[in-house]
């Protein structure tokens, strides 16, 4: 079974009406289809892995979304699942992002070793 | 080492992202694999000769990564006088490129 | 003549929304044109490039008629592929991602596309001599 990269980048697009991220969301069917899959974050997707996102309360008339996206909870269940995070540093950093803030599990790397962590997977899939 | 085809449908002067691309792909070149470059859409923006980009990609020349622009996208933005180093290609030779055995793909 | 081999390619951009779309389709073309097998994984918006009721329009800024404006619609050409494929002995497998077509309500398409998901890619990449990841943006 080839090792699949699933590079995140873009965040928060369409993920309220989505209720999920749909390249995490992609990421965890493929595990669940037998993937040997990780993921990076990077850019503002880094922002995925930050506690306490809360994207609930939204209501159009009388029409209430009843179901927001849990992103962080998303990344926890697939860590939980085994799955590589990793995540890029210095886009948390540029971002005000340290490590406190973040959900456990998560596998911080610099910028420097991406051609690295790229080298060990034979299929690179950027989202 | 690894064959690696980088695809760039980004461009520098619309994306600050491009220059995290570029990184990366000096720095997968820079382990010795070989690496080649093919720029397509607003990718093949920065390739006008006289544009501010221009040092970008003769860094990748120098590099020794081969860089390709896809020859519809130029002719699209009506761009002839191109930097030296820079081979038209088009959508056949980047399939051609895909099915080589051992390739990895990655589009940004 | 078939070559063999087998390109696998996920897209993502929904019609008329970037440049992504054509390039992914004249990337098909060429490998279909070439012989090969072509697998192709449209995610998210990506599922309403093959809706049937697509329709072309005039435009009244130059002033043509629907006839004269010939303005394309993603369907035809999505189509014309499925030709192409089918005139060279190779397959054009174009999988629709299910969920992503219903809630886009995008259920009404051409001849061709097949319904399917996540595990679908997969095994498409899996059997494939390359598979491509078109990124929307």
């Amino acid at each position: 079974m080839p090792k699949i990269l699933n590079i995140v980048e873009t965040a928060y697009r369409a993920t309220i009406e989505e209720q999920d991220d749909t390249v995490l969301w992609l990421s965890h069917m493929l595990k669940n289809a037998g993937a040997d899959i990780s993921i990076l974050l990077r850019a503002n997707a880094v922002n995925y892995a930050v506690k306490g996102q809360d994207a609930s309360g939204l209501a159009f008339g009388e029409t209430k979304m009843t179901h927001p996206p849990e992103i962080e909870k998303d990344v926890e269940k697939m860590i939980g699942k085994g799955v590589p995070v990793y995540l890029v540093e210095e886009d948390a950093r540029e971002r005000g992002i340290s490590d406190m803030d973040f959900i456990s599990g998560i596998k911080q790397v610099r910028r420097e070793e991406l051609p690295a962590i790229i080298d060990q997977h034979e299929q690179v899939w950027h989202w | 080492m690894a064959k690696y085809l980088f695809i760039e449908s980004r461009d520098p002067f619309d994306s600050s992202d491009s220059v995290y691309f570029s990184e990366l792909v000096q720095g997968i070149s820079g382990r010795g694999n070989e690496a080649t470059l093919f720029l397509v859409q607003n990718g093949v923006l920065p390739l006008r000769r006289g544009s501010k980009h221009n040092e970008t990609i003769a860094k990748f020349i120098k590099g020794k990564v081969k860089v390709l622009a896809d020859g519809f996208s130029l002719r699209e933005r009506a761009i002839s006088n191109l930097l030296d180093g820079v081979e038209v290609s088009d959508v056949d030779r980047l399939v051609e490129l895909l099915l080589e055995p051992g390739t990895k793909a990655i589009w940004h | 003549m078939a070559s063999g081999k087998t390109l696998t390619i996920g897209i993502m951009d929904a019609p008329y929304e970037s440049a992504s779309s054509t390039t992914a389709l004249r990337i098909i073309n060429a490998a279909l044109e070439k012989g090969h097998n072509v697998n192709v994984f449209a995610y998210e918006g990506a599922v309403n490039l093959t809706m049937k009721a697509q329709q072309p329009h005039a435009n009244p800024v130059k002033g043509t008629s629907v006839e004269q404006e010939q303005h394309p619609t993603t369907k035809d050409w999505i189509a014309a592929l499925f030709k192409v494929a089918n005139g060279k002995g190779v397959k054009l497998d174009w999988v629709n991602c299910g969920l992503c077509v219903d809630e886009r309500g995008a259920g009404d398409w051409i001849e061709g596309p097949r319904r399917g998901g996540p595990k679908d890619f997969l095994d498409a990449s899996l059997a494939s001599d390359a598979t491509l990841v078109i990124p929307t943006k």
